[in-house]
This record gives structure tokens, sequence and C-alpha cells, in this order.
């Protein structure tokens, strides 16, 4: 009888722990994001870094999360950081974009060996209170314990609800350039 | 007996499934990372650091340099004749600089005196909720002018510190919610030298202001100054304008209604001289309403080092 109660803890402790062991996730939370909408004829550029984006990895089923705070993007020009977040993006109503969703070829990504993979990610990115689905591709980089990740992409601003006035339709080119660049830790 | 094999299945069972149970609920991944609050400062109480005539809440970013041009004509009611108004008209060039994001000075010239003047303002408190709570801006604002005119009369001892005049003013101001900001003002202005004994040398007041955002980018003004009776001569009345911000990307404009026809502490606070409506001495119906308009242009100077 003893020996059946150790063989069923030894057991319950052992999946635990694997299910722990697979569970390896990796996180950062000052990723920077970086957003390049300058119209070619533009004579101002109309671009914002974010310093402070957050984002998780899941390596046991390559989910993969993102937040950015609107109010955390910093532009060269204070009054063009205001209006970002007063009139296009409203801030006030809609603080956060986010990105819910996975790596699709999480099967040659080997998050456990050094090395530079192409992976490919999609899921829905919710900008301006609204969603879409996205896919993209990126790099990481696995070195060490860290996984670095770097992705490019563009988003259509009509997509997302954020209208541009005739006024500055010159300035503002109708999709934006992202850039993204992170290097996850792993979470303990 | 029986028991015991009961207990081992629900172990094995569980040792089965709740891993799963717990690791599953990985729709959230970045509520792991539990809500790192941060403070968020309130932005865009008004569109720009002036109401109408006084001072707004707001501060020019650091770095930049905000050049204003302003303007009040004569009153309406003088008719197409005046073009209303539009022909007599005061003026005011001057530039703001930020120092920092909380310190900012500023000067201007007016063609009412030939006055120069010169402010600082600081941001004591700023607004804002999260891991700090303020739930009010507060700004000191200091201003000095200088009387440019020849003195009428040459034979007294005129000093240069005759034609100065200072004003001190706290603004305590709060975004509401995106669409409406309110704030005071109260006000100490001194006049090293006045007209009469009844014009004090010190006079308080107080000022109340807030703005309506009617769309994106359009909001409605008001700003109202009451100086207590007993310290300025009588034919002066208060300060009351309205009026609308309109910011079209580096610019804002902003349109107004006043009663005021200068643009310094000292003139609009205590030589406004006709009410929007009274009746003069021979008992008709007046307007002392004038139009007028501040526009403003931002000039980034010093770039933020984040974006190098």
């Amino acid at each position: 009888m003893q020996k059946l109660m150790i063989f069923c803890a030894a057991f319950f402790v052992f999946t635990m722990a694997a299910s722990a062991q697979s569970g390896q996730k990796f996180f950062t939370r000052d990723g920077k994001v970086k957003f390049d909408a300058t119209a070619a004829s533009s004579p101002e550029r109309i671009d914002a870094l974010s310093n402070s984006a957050t984002c998780v990895l899941d390596a046991a089923n390559g989910n993969f999360q993102w937040a950015v705070l609107i109010k955390g993007f910093q532009f060269e020009k204070s009054l063009m950081q205001e209006h970002f977040n007063e009139n296009y993006l409203e801030s006030g109503k809609y603080p956060k974009a986010t990105f819910v969703g996975k790596i699709t070829n999480l099967n040659e990504v080997t998050l456990s060996k050094n090395g530079t993979y192409n992976a490919i990610v999609s899921g829905q990115m919710t900008i301006h209170g609204v969603t879409k689905d996205i896919t993209t591709n990126g790099a990481i980089t696995v070195n060490g314990s860290n996984v670095k990740v770097n992705a490019g992409f563009n988003l259509n601003l009509a997509d997302y609800s954020i209208s541009i006035p005739a006024l500055v339709s010159d300035k503002i080119a109708k999709e934006a350039k992202v850039l993204v660049d992170a290097t996850l830790v792993p979470k303990q | 007996m029986k028991k015991i094999y009961l207990l081992a299945f629900v172990l094995m069972t569980t040792g089965l499934f709740l891993p799963q149970a717990l690791f599953a609920q990985d729709e959230d991944l970045l509520s792991l990372l539990g809500d790192e609050e941060s403070t968020d400062y309130t932005t865009a109480t008004f569109k720009t650091n002036r109401v109408v005539n006084g001072h707004s809440i707001e501060n020019t970013g650091k770095g930049v340099l905000d050049t204003k041009f302003s303007h009040r004509f004569s009153p309406l009611r003088q008719g197409l004749y005046d073009m209303f108004g539009l022909d007599g008209a005061f003026i005011r060039i001057g530039a703001d600089y930020g120092v920092t994001d909380r310190f900012m000075v500023g000067f201007g010239r007016s063609s009412y005196e030939k006055t120069i003047d010169g402010f600082a303002k600081y941001k004591i408190l700023r607004q804002c909720s999260g891991a700090k709570n303020i739930p009010v801006t507060l700004a000191y604002l200091v201003d000095a002018q200088v009387n440019g005119l020849k003195f009428a009369d040459q034979e007294r001892d005129n000093k240069f510190s005759d034609r100065l005049y200072f004003t001190h003013q706290l603004l305590v101001g709060r975004k509401f919610n995106s669409r409406l900001s309110l704030q005071l003002m109260p006000t100490l202005l001194h006049r090293n030298l006045t007209n009469s004994p009844e014009d004090k040398n010190d006079v308080y007041c107080m000022g109340i202001a807030g703005r309506v955002k009617l769309t994106k980018r359009v909001t409605l003004n008001a700003e109202y100054y009451y100086v207590p009776e007993g310290q300025i001569e009588d034919p002066y009345v208060n300060s009351l304008s309205i009026g609308f911000d309109i910011e079209t990307g580096g610019h804002v404009f902003q349109l107004h209604f006043t009663n005021s026809a200068y643009m310094t502490y000292k003139g609009f606070l205590t030589e406004t001289t006709e009410d929007w409506f009274y009746k003069n001495d021979n008992g008709n119906l007046l307007s002392g309403i004038r139009f007028g308009f501040n526009i403003s242009r931002v000039f980034t100077i010093v770039k933020p080092k984040v974006m190098q």
C-alpha cells in the first residue's frame, strides 16, 4: 500500500516538473518598437520610438504576446507626440497596442540551441481599439539563455481607424513601417 | 482500502491534469509579468500655453521654441466703416522657450505702451494617475513688464523703476476628462507707479478659465478675471474672453472675442475699459467686444536624446 502511495506521489511530482520544464517562458519589459509613417513628400520626419514594450514568449507552444503603451512613444517633436496621443491614437481611450499570437513554425525554431532562426509569427494585432489578423516573418537569435527577436512589418493606418486629415496627408504615409527589437530573458 | 485506492486515483489524475490546467491559461501571458504600475502624466490639458490673454497650465516642451503673433482689434461695433474693428490693432510679438518640460521662459513686445514683457513659469505639480496620484497641475508664473513710453511729466523725478509692473500668478488646473479642463488663477499684480491714490500699487484678483474640446482639433476656451472693487480707478472693468483654439499640425490658431485690448497682465487686468455690453451716459446700449487672435508656431530647437 505504501509503495502505491509513493508511486502516485512520484508520478504527481514528475508530471508537474515535466510540465513546468516545457513551460519555460522568456520575457522582456524593455523591448524597442519603432515606427515610421513619413510620407515620401513630407518635409519632416514622422517617427517615434518606445523603449518599454513588454513581451512574453512561451517556449512550450510558441505563444507570443506583446504590449506597448501608446504614451511611451517618444517623438522628436513634442507637439507631434501630443497630437499622436490626442488626435490619432487617442491614448486616453486606447492606452495600449497589443499583439496576441504564436510562432507557427516552432518546429524550425530551437530555443534551446544557439543560432538564428526564421520565425513566422501569426496572430491578432490590436491598435486604436481595432483588432486585425497579421502574419509576419522575423528573426529569432538564440544566444545562451537569451532570445533576441527582430521583425519588421507594415501596418495600414486606415485598417486601425486612424484617420489622416487632408491637410497633413502629404506628410503622413498611409502605411507605417514598424520595427521590433527585443532581447528576451528566461522567466524564473 | 477502497478509500486509499480512491485517493491514489485522485492524486494520479490530478498529477496528470493539474499542470495542463495551470499552463493552458496562456491566453494572457503578459499578466504573468504582473502589472508594473507606472505613473501616467496628464497631457494636453489645453492646446497651448495661453488660454486667451493669460497663461494656461501648459508649458512649452523641452527644447521647443514657440513664437507668438497676437492682435487685438478695435471694437466690432464700429461696423463696416472700420471693417468691424480690423483697422485698428494692438500687436504683441513674442517667443517662448521650454528649458525643461517643467520650466519655461518667454518674452514679448507689445505696441500698447511700447511694452516689453518677460516671464518664467514652473510646474510645481503635474496631474497624474497610476503609481503616483495628483489630482491637479499647479504652476507658478512670474511676469515683469516695462513700459517703454516717454514719461508724461518730464519735470518729475522719473526713475526706471517707475516703468515696471510685476505679476505673480498661481495656476491650478485639472483636466477632468478628454473634453473638459478648468483652471483657477489667483493673481497679484504690483504696479510701481499708478495714476492716483485710488489706483492701488498691489492689485489682487482671481481668474477662472476653461476649455471644452469640440472636435479633435478645435476647442472652445473662456477666460475671466475678477478684480475685487476698490483697487483700481473706476472706469476699468473685468476682462472676459471667449475663443476657439484651432490646431493644424505645427500651428495653433487662437481666434477670440474679448473686451480687453491689451495682451499683457497689467493691461488686461487693470486697464480694460469697456464691458461686453454696457449703457453709455446717453443710455445707448454699446458693446465693447473686440476680435483678436494669437498664432502660435513651434520649432524644435533641441531634439530629445532618445531619437538619436
